[in-house]
């Protein structure tokens, strides 16, 4: 009898998976319809409304009642359902990968016991406008976790009602913003100083809210420059807006100092707490100095990315800027919740209702199973899955470098590049990131501008074992051995996903660019396939 | 601190692989991690936190014992809505959004992420056919930011500094608008007629003039009240301004879609396309306008486009201009782009695909003579008078109960405690003109029988 197992090992160690994803060659859904197919019918109209309202149509003003109606597609139940469930195979979620190499976004084991309590009729039936005296559970659970918000950051409050740590982004930055003019100082403060290593939300946010940005380059060990911002900040500062570490995963010994400078002219620090996964139970933006501060329980507090939200930013200040934050809030009176309509100053909303109260309550789950020693043994857990994963790659892979800091440890993650390979073998860091994917991972090269060259930034989060790490490391390795013996099999990739590379300029030619189903129908009958 | 315990979410904290790991980077402890962290900075004890409760069954039944403490709509009759609404959410909803492929991506590309790709673009597809227009972005983050990006992008798209804002548009959205918009814009209110509820056209005609970008206007508005969208157009496109039109998805099976009547620009919430409530949970916005290249490149958030790939016959899509966005452009870009609510496009989108054409007409046409029986009944109950009589009304109206000699609290917390009714969103801080007034809203879940409750038990409260 063969040994089929002895196959999948080499000196013990697991062979690389070999991997195909499914491949449907799904239509687009209105290729589907059948005329007259039903997927769900309504509740029926009973006699008495009908013979009460029949001319309630004709009530409507002028033009306003529909003349056809809308063309969607017509599936039964079955076909809708396996429509969208091949849909669903050929997108690759976290819990079905490795996915370390979506960094700075922090992606983690999501609990399906706090699913299971989002999806609760006493959660999802929830309207945000029920009485305080019929919601009193989700407002004792939101009031708690603006507690833990609170610890975990030193802050004195929090809002939990931005949507996303974008939209946390621009209430701090609108916070800020309101207690300058509260101080009359509204219209010299214009500029924000922020990094070219932030997320690029620190920097459009504060464009948004008409702020002049000032953007901080690293210095040749990989920190902000701290000099350059010595010479940048003056009476027009509003603030400085900074991640530590930023997206290399060095850690800025020297914070303290950038926030005293921002301090010193009057200005106001706010620390985006994007990378916070790591330092969980160990440095907090109040002994740093900070401000304001914000962090997204997508990432850090381990609720789903739901393929780019729902999501929540919590908000956290100092008592001093607690009277702007959004209202309304919720305080706690006794035993009792209610809602508090907020302070005059506030900014007022951000978002409709409390924000994602389902993404709070899972944060909320996460915490209340993990507690204090289990929030640092996930920070000291990503940090250690980090640097094993940094010393497997730098000692695994020639032509991949981590640039600035040499030597040094990183926290949570690592900015690498693959200049040294692609100078060798012409092949990029978006190839790598392509044939990666052959092999049933995720990799995406880093946010924009490319600072670093050739950039790849891993992050491997508490929620992957040393085996998947391995796997990964196992990946890299093989594309870039690729790289040098068949170049162009990586830059040809992928070869194993639902589709090959899109013919990128039909997406940035106006005449060919079809962003619903309507613009391609009309602009394949204009143009016809020539175009 | 106990150190040997093991976390079921964190693979790696058994003690034999940590210690093997150390020993794979050369460290001696975890702490060697952390040297580039100044002790003035290291948080020197425990964090203060709740004891926790480490196993799943203990942990389940912590949390359900404080959902115990809320009451939900689906155990009593619920007239709320205001923004947010009780619809029914078809099975299949739920199902593909709890898929795990779906539910734990995040920003996959166009090949490992093809699923997401594709199901993102039939929903923009979807609503363009239910919107009439051939634009619609992913989603963002509820229909407050659609609205406060819609105004902006009218403002960069005219190089006009005022946005009008009709003020029957819920204050809270607008409170939103105003925070959001206010570097670029100069936002003026634009009254509503006291006895319609209606924009007020000669107020409107008074304030439009070459500096305004947009006139912003929710149809149905806040109150329910369905406008005369193309009476309004006239006026603002006389004026060289853009329509920019907030609505309400689930009335356009029976309502005109805005665009069809001059909007430039529409935008809305899909929370009723197929998302439960979720306490305000389960919002996301849209944006949409006609395929005009410069109004497109004022879009902030992504639009996925269909292409080719280098296989014929295979369907393979991106994001289009991606050079607008701040991901590409930071402050540079249009606005700000990140995670969103992208979960609940494709959710919107599984919805729309379930009703079909003759599913949204008979949405949109049940709850609009739902509303017209309940308006009925309830002006018969005296001492409740209708606020806005003469105008038609889609989903929600406002019921006057100064007449009454009862508070709207005092009304609501006796529904409430006696009749297990939530009455209707009490208006009377956000609207004081109004008085005691509250919004009731009703939808497709509400049968003939639950409105004739409501009306029972108002007349019983009033004529005691």
């Amino acid at each position: 009898m063969e040994n089929i197992s002895a196959h999948r090992f080499t000196d013990g160690k697991p062979n690389l998976r070999r991997y195909q994803q499914a491949r449907w060659d799904e239509p687009l859904i209105f290729e589907l319809s059948q005329p007259g197919e039903r997927a769900i019918l309504l509740p029926e109209l009973e006699p008495g409304i009908e013979s009460a309202t029949h001319d309630a149509l004709q009530q409507l003003p002028p033009g306003m009642r529909r003349a056809t109606a809308p063309a969607l597609p017509e599936l039964s139940q079955n076909r809708v359902l396996r429509h969208y469930l091949r849909l669903s195979q050929e997108n690759l979620g976290a819990d079905l990968n490795v996915d370390v190499g979506q960094g700075t976004c922090t992606m983690k084991y999501n609990p399906k016991i706090n699913e299971q309590l989002a999806r609760d009729a006493r959660m999802s039936e929830l309207h945000p406008l029920q009485d305080e005296s019929t919601v009193q559970g989700i407002l004792q659970v939101m009031h708690a976790m603006e507690q833990v918000i609170c610890e975990v950051s030193g802050m004195d409050a929090v809002s939990l009602q931005p949507r996303s740590g974008s939209q946390a982004i621009y209430a701090n930055i609108a916070m800020m913003r309101a207690w300058f003019e509260s101080r009359g100082e509204g219209e010299q403060r214009d500029e924000i100083i922020t990094t070219i290593f932030s997320h690029p939300s620190d920097a459009a946010c504060a464009k948004v809210l008409g702020y002049k940005v000032i953007t901080l380059y690293p210095d040749a060990d990989g920190y902000p420059d701290l000099e350059a911002m010595q010479a940048a900040v003056g009476p027009r500062t509003a603030a400085l807006i900074i991640t530590n570490p930023e997206d290399t995963g060095i850690f800025n010994p020297r914070i303290a100092e950038f926030v005293a400078a921002a301090h010193a002219v009057g200005a106001l620090a706010c620390y985006d707490q994007a990378n916070a996964n790591g330092l969980l139970g160990i440095t907090r933006a109040r002994e740093a100095g900070f401000d304001l501060c914000h962090f997204n329980l997508h990432k850090t507090f381990a609720t789903p990315h739901a393929c780019g939200g729902p999501a929540v930013g919590a908000c956290a200040v100092t008592a001093e800027l607690a009277p702007f934050l959004p209202r309304p809030r919720v305080v706690k009176d006794g035993d009792r919740y209610r809602i508090d309509q907020g302070e005059a100053q506030s900014i007022g909303k951000v978002a409709a209702f409390m924000g994602t109260a389902s993404i709070v309550l899972r944060a909320y789950a996460w915490v209340m199973n993990l507690g204090a020693e289990g929030l640092r043994e996930v920070a000291e857990i990503a940090v250690l899955n980090n640097n094993y994963m940094m010393s497997q790659l730098l000692e695994k892979i020639e032509g991949l470098s981590a640039p600035y800091a040499a030597g040094k440890r990183r926290i949570e993650q690592v900015r690498y590049s693959w200049a040294e390979l692609c100078a060798a073998t012409g092949v990029s860091s978006g190839d790598i990131g392509l044939r990666a994917a052959d092999y049933g991972t995720h990799y995406w090269t880093s946010h924009h501008p490319y600072v670093v060259p050739e950039p790849a930034t891993i992050e491997p989060t508490e929620a992957y074992s040393r085996a998947d790490l391995d796997e990964f490391v196992q990946i890299m390795a093989r594309v870039a051995q690729e790289a040098r013996s068949t170049p162009e099999l990586v830059r040809s990739a992928p070869h194993n996903c639902p589709t090959k590379r899109v013919q990128d300029e039909y997406l940035e030619d106006p005449k060919r660019w079809a962003i619903t189903w309507r613009a391609w129908q009309r602009k394949l009958a204009e143009h016809g396939s020539a175009v | 601190m106990n150190k040997t315990k093991v976390y079921p979410y964190i693979p790696n904290s058994v003690p034999a692989v940590k210690a093997a790991m150390l020993a794979a980077t050369g460290a001696a402890s975890v702490e060697e991690f952390y040297a580039d962290i100044p002790a003035a900075l290291r948080l020197p004890r425990a964090l203060n936190l709740p004891e926790p409760l480490l196993s799943e069954a203990r942990l389940k039944r912590h949390v359900q014992g404080l959902l115990a403490r809320n009451t939900h709509c689906g155990e009593v009759l619920s007239f709320l809505g205001g923004g947010c609404y009780q619809h029914h959410v078809p099975a299949l909803c739920d199902e593909i959004n709890g898929r795990s492929e779906f539910l734990t991506a995040y920003a996959g590309e166009p090949y490992d992420d093809h699923g997401r790709f594709q199901a993102l673009w039939e929903y923009c597809s979807m609503m363009g056919e239910l919107l009439n227009l051939e634009v619609v972005s992913v989603p963002t983050y509820d229909g407050y930011q659609a609205a406060a990006t819609a105004c902006c992008m009218a403002a960069r798209h005219t190089a006009r500094r005022q946005v009008l804002v009709a003020a029957n548009v819920n204050p809270d959205k607008r409170s939103h608008m105003q925070t959001y918009g206010r570097s670029e814009i100069e936002f003026i209110e634009v009254a509503f007629d006291a006895a319609s509820g209606l924009v007020d056209r000669a107020d409107l005609r008074a304030k439009l003039g070459p500096q305004v970008a947009a006139f912003y206007v929710d149809i149905p508005n806040y109150f329910g009240g369905i406008d005369e969208g193309a009476a309004l157009a006239k006026l603002v496109q006389d004026a060289g301004a853009l329509l920019v039109v907030g609505v309400d998805p689930s009335s356009l099976g029976v309502l005109t879609p805005p665009g069809d009547y001059g909007a430039a620009i529409v935008c809305g919430d899909i929370q009723p396309l197929g998302m439960h409530m979720s306490y305000g949970g389960g919002h996301g916005g849209f944006i949409a306008s006609r395929d005009d290249e410069a109004l497109v490149l004022q879009y902030p958030s992504r639009l996925f486009g269909i292409a080719p790939t280098s296989v014929p016959g295979q369907y393979g899509f991106g994001d289009v201009a991606y050079h607008r966005t701040s991901f590409d452009q930071r402050e540079n870009g249009n606005e700000f782009v990140g995670t969103a609510a992208a979960l609940w496009g494709i959710t919107a989108g599984v919805y729309l695909a379930s009703m079909g054409p003759q599913g949204m007409v008979e949405l949109g046409e049940g709850i609009l003579r739902r509303v017209a029986y309940a308006r009925q009944q309830l002006a018969s109950v005296p001492g409740l008078r209708l606020a806005h009589a003469g105008t038609a009304h889609f989903k929600e109206f406002v019921l006057d109960f100064n007449a009454s000699g009862f508070t709207v609290a005092q009304i609501n917390a006796a529904l409430r405690e006696r009749y297990d009714i939530f009455g209707g969103h009490d208006l009377s801080a956000v609207f004081p003109a109004l008085g005691q007034s509250a919004l009731y809203a009703f939808t497709e879940l509400h049968c003939q029988a639950d409105i004739d409750a409501l009306v029972t038990a108002l007349r019983e409260l009033l004529t005691q």
